[in-house]
């Protein structure tokens, strides 16, 4: 079997799995529909592995292979297949995206068990994946758009999972309208490249570029801008991020998958995969360093103030996201892909160890509530301190080698991205603060009613409450099910979160500066004609670099440490005496209001204004009442003939044969 | 005389007939302007009968005299049975197939 | 002959006289009277005409049958000595202006037609003699019988329903409370004019 065969394969057990779940939901007993759903990732992570191997076997400048199943559309100068595009980056994005869902699959299994809607989230988890990977193997704009779009639609239904509460619904909604104008983007982009280049195919295009556009060409810059506009809303930086913090309100593996691991990372991927255009329009590509790198800050300011778990990691992921783009603008592709692969496993092990928290905490996510699990949960601790270290970059975890590799690019290009990249240090440094105070706040300290509980032997319960709001709601389907399962209870979470912590640590060690050097190898195909191939930090630098991040994150950590356990009130004490800062960065830098004014009220004014004035009084009163006025009127006058007076019909007969004898008389002369 | 004397009388006689049927309240006299009209047409017929020299026009006209008879029996019918039923006796009155 | 002029137009004064006596005579006795008059000018029209027969039928049957029928219901209806409400309204003019329209529009039609037979008193209508006169009973009974047996027998047969139908309408109820005279109402309030009123 080809490449492309395989290929066709990582995309058809996802989308069997999808269809299998969703038309048996009623049949299938118990489990079966998540065993089924990971066993149908797992193919497909199979099928990526032979895709790949399948792939090597090409010499190197034939490692982009493109299959079309079918012509979408051929007309004498456009054309439009269904087509999927295997090259060494869309097998590597296809290996992480199938490979985390699997585990997050297998966690789901046990997470999301009394749950009433388990076949529907599983049929539409399968259905995001498969979306991704429709994104990621796209060979042309269309399907990439098309994939774009369908993830959208996965990630809204999946927030928006336990529909009956308010919250998730609003946030779905949120999501949404956010990845919307992210659409609109990238689909202008993709046409003004289509008016330019004539094609919308990725191999055309992207052998057309030079000769088609000058440097930093206007439409050229234009198109490359609007291509960020749908990759910053997808990949939630600034200033279309306001979604992703909200869109926790969705199940947490649905927080793990889609916003920490896969689907924000599509964003971070179409600037990779877009790289030509890029190079060709530098002013583009130092945007999206620079709005990188503002995020990143943003993201990690804040992130070091609110309360909630889930939040918090939210939080940590658009920063690191910020990182990857500012990576992958800076010409840094590989070592902005390695970030993306490294952050889904630490970020996936983070939101899974959350999840396994706030099952012991009956569904609290608020960190002021929790402390001391350490003893309690010693496997969700273990485990959610690796990825931590791992998040905060800590020496030898592989956090450290692709975080400190981006740097390094950076500071190696100059100029302005050396800025950059001594803002990414600052940003590291936050990271790590921010890191530890999760890791010591919940797990250190002192131990909240919930932890003694799990350590006398049964797990809290209380009323089911919207952690948010507070309000109560019940079991039923559209709520979160009755029961709550934390990792040290229940095997598959377990078996999901041991791989990853694994990972976490061992899978910087494909990247060793000056020894091995794996995935740019392996990803070197297809950023051949890059400008920056060549360019490289020497290997004294990038160890100069690692230690100076290593010495980052080891001061970030032990500031933690002195803050929440060696001085415990620091944290409330630096709250009384920043208080306004402490309301900006918590209400996360005013951005939802700021929206809520330009944006929302004037639009639900012109809404309201539409449908009293224009609806009510211009189309219903006037078109509408007029027409049936008229209507009224000709037929009252029609109506006023029938008087039921004989002698009125007399007259009008008279008056009829008079007519008639007149005509005759007139027309015989 | 010419015959046209005699279809010119029929006319105004018609006429008059259509004038009273239009003008009059009263049921009866509603009638009585009908058999106006019919006598009028019958006069037309009789004259035109002359004109060609045929008969027919004499039959016609007896035919037209009977139906004359029977309508004015019904219709005198229905006005007894207004006046049976304490209706008032006023074509103005009868006007239910109003629209 | 000047005479059959003469006679032409008195018949003819008569029958106007007659007519105008009908729509304009306010006591319904007098109509029915003015237009015996008026059928009597017309069967002396007929005769002029060579209708001998039609002309007898129209004073046996219509002025001494049905007219006689049309006193009996006038005297039962108690023929109203009130006089009725004074026309007023629209129709009041507008039907007497259009029938005189009409009767102009006729007029002219006739005068101005190109038909020559109307300007002679017709062709020769003499028969050989033992053969029955134009118009006599016996010319008329042949064709009733022959050329329009037809039409004879359907007009009696209508004949047969409408004294069927007479009998159905003037036969007196079971139940009625009480039939019989009663004196005429009158609606107090004016008949409504407007139309009504729906709501689309």
């Amino acid at each position: 079997m080809s490449a492309t065969t395989f290929g066709w394969l990582v995309l058809a057990f996802p989308l069997a799995g999808t269809v299998i779940n969703s038309l048996g939901w009623r049949v299938l007993p118990g489990r079966l529909p998540g065993w089924i759903a990971s066993s149908a990732i797992f193919l497909a992570f199979l099928s990526s592995i032979g895709a790949l191997i399948k792939l090597q076997d090409h010499p190197a400048e034939e490692r982009h292979l493109v299959d079309s199943l079918w012509t979408y559309a051929s007309t004498a100068d456009f054309h439009v297949d269904l087509a999927i595009l295997i090259d060494p980056l869309s097998v590597f994005m296809c290996l992480v995206v199938s490979g985390v869902s699997f585990l997050i699959h297998v966690y789901s299994v046990a997470y999301m068990t009394s749950d009433r809607g388990y076949s529907r989230y599983f049929a539409y988890l399968n259905y995001f994946v498969f979306s991704m990977l429709l994104l990621v193997l796209a060979a042309n704009f269309v399907i990439l758009i098309i994939g774009w779009a369908f993830v959208g639609a996965a990630s809204y239904l999946l927030i928006s999972f336990w529909y009956r509460r308010t919250t998730a619904v609003e946030a779905g909604i949120k999501a949404f309208v956010i990845n919307v104008i992210g659409d609109v983007g990238l689909v202008i982009g993709a046409f003004l490249i289509l008016d330019k280049t004539g094609s919308l195919d990725f191999l055309q295009v992207f052998s057309q570029v030079d000769q088609t556009f000058t440097r930093n060409d206007g439409t050229l810059v234009a198109a490359c801008l609007l291509l960020l506009v749908g990759a910053f809303a997808k990949s939630a930086q600034l200033p279309l991020h306001t979604w992703l913090p909200d869109a926790m309100e969705g199940p947490t593996p649905v927080s793990a998958l889609i916003h920490a691991a896969t689907m924000v990372t599509a964003g971070v991927y179409l600037i990779a995969r877009m790289f030509p255009l890029f190079e060709q329009a530098p002013a583009a590509a130092d945007v999206g360093a620079i709005i990188g790198c503002a995020t990143l800050l943003f993201a990690g300011t804040v992130a070091l103030v609110v309360t909630d778990l889930k939040r918090v990691i939210a939080y940590s992921t658009i920063s690191q996201i910020g990182y990857m783009v500012m990576g992958v603008s800076a010409a840094a592709y590989s070592a902005g892909l390695f970030h993306l692969m490294t952050h889904a496993f630490f970020k996936a092990l983070l939101f899974m160890g959350a999840g396994s928290v706030i099952g012991a905490m009956a569904g609290i996510q608020d960190m002021d509530r929790m402390g001391g699990f350490r003893r309690a949960m010693p496997f969700t601790f273990v485990t959610f301190t690796i990825g931590a270290l791992a998040l905060a970059g800590f020496p030898f975890t592989s956090g450290w080698f692709s975080k400190d590799e981006i740097i390094g690019s950076l500071l190696n290009r100059g100029g302005l991205y050396a800025v950059l990249g001594v803002l990414g240090y600052v940003g590291a440094f936050m990271t790590a603060v921010y890191a530890f105070r999760m890791v010591f706040r919940v797990f250190q300290g002192e131990q909240a009613p919930e932890a003694r509980e799990l350590e006398g032997g049964h797990m809290a319960h209380g009323d089911p409450v919207n952690p948010m709001t507070g309000e109560p709601e019940d079991t039923d389907v559209g709520f979160p099910g009755p029961e709550h399962h934390i990792a040290e209870r229940d095997w598959p979470m377990k078996a999901a979160m041991g791989p990853l912590a694994l990972l976490a640590i061992v899978g910087g060690y494909i990247a060793i500066p000056g020894v091995d050097n794996v995935l740019e190898k392996f990803l070197e195909p297809t950023f051949a004609d890059s400008r920056f191939a060549d360019t490289h930090p020497s290997t004294g630098a990038e160890w100069i670099g690692l230690v100076i991040g290593g010495v980052i994150s080891i001061t970030g950590i032990g500031l933690a440490w002195w803050v929440y356990i060696r001085e415990p009130g620091t944290a409330a004490r630096l709250r009384e005496r920043f208080p306004r800062a402490h309301n900006f960065l918590s209400h996360k830098w005013y951005f939802d209001e700021l929206y809520d004014a330009v944006f929302v009220r004037p639009a639900t004014t012109i809404g309201a204004f539409c449908r009293r004035v224009v609806e009510a009084d211009f189309v219903q009163g006037t078109i509408v009442g007029g027409a049936t006025g008229i209507v009224r009127v000709g037929t009252s006058f029609a109506r006023s003939i029938q008087t039921g007076y004989l002698r009125a019909y007399a007259l009008l007969l008279l008056l009829g044969v008079a007519g008639l004898t007149l005509y005759f008389l007139l027309n015989s002369s | 005389m010419d015959i046209t004397w005699y279809l010119v009388l029929s006319a105004f006689i018609f006429a008059i007939g259509v004038a009273g049927v239009i003008s009059r309240r009263n049921p009866l006299v509603v009638l009585l302007c009908l058999e106006l009209m019919l006598n009028a047409g019958n006069l037309a017929l009789v004259a035109f009968a002359r004109m060609h020299g045929s008969e027919a026009g004499q039959v016609f006209a007896l035919i037209v005299m009977v139906i004359a008879a029977c309508e004015v029996v019904i219709g005198l019918g229905i006005i007894v049975a207004m006046y049976r039923n304490r209706l008032p006796i006023d074509i103005d009155e009868m006007s239910e197939l109003r629209g | 002959m000047w005479f059959e002029d003469v006679l032409f137009f008195i018949a003819a004064i008569g029958a106007l006289a007659g007519a105008l006596g009908v729509v304009f005579l306010q006591n319904p006795f007098y109509s029915v009277l003015s237009l015996v008059c008026h059928l009597l000018g017309l069967a002396v029209l007929f005769l002029l005409l060579n209708a001998e027969f039609i002309a007898a039928a129209q004073v046996v049957v219509y002025a001494g049958a049905v007219m006689v029928l049309y006193l009996f219901v006038v005297a039962y209806i108690g023929g109203t000595d009130e006089p009725l409400r004074p026309e007023s309204g629209s129709i009041a003019v507008l039907g007497p202006v259009f029938a005189f329209a009409l009767a102009v529009e006729l007029c002219i039609a006739f005068i101005s037609s190109g038909l020559k037979a109307l300007d002679s008193t017709g062709p020769d209508i003499s028969r050989p003699a033992g053969a029955d006169t134009f118009g006599s009973p016996g010319a008329i009974g042949e064709l009733l019988l022959t050329d329009f047996l037809l039409p004879f027998e359907a007009a009696s047969f209508l004949l047969l329903m409408a004294a069927v139908g007479a009998v159905v309408l003037a036969r007196r109820r079971r139940g009625l409370e009480d039939e019989g005279t009663g004196p005429m109402r009158s609606r107090d309030e004016p008949p409504p004019t407007e139309t009504l009123e729906v709501r689309v």
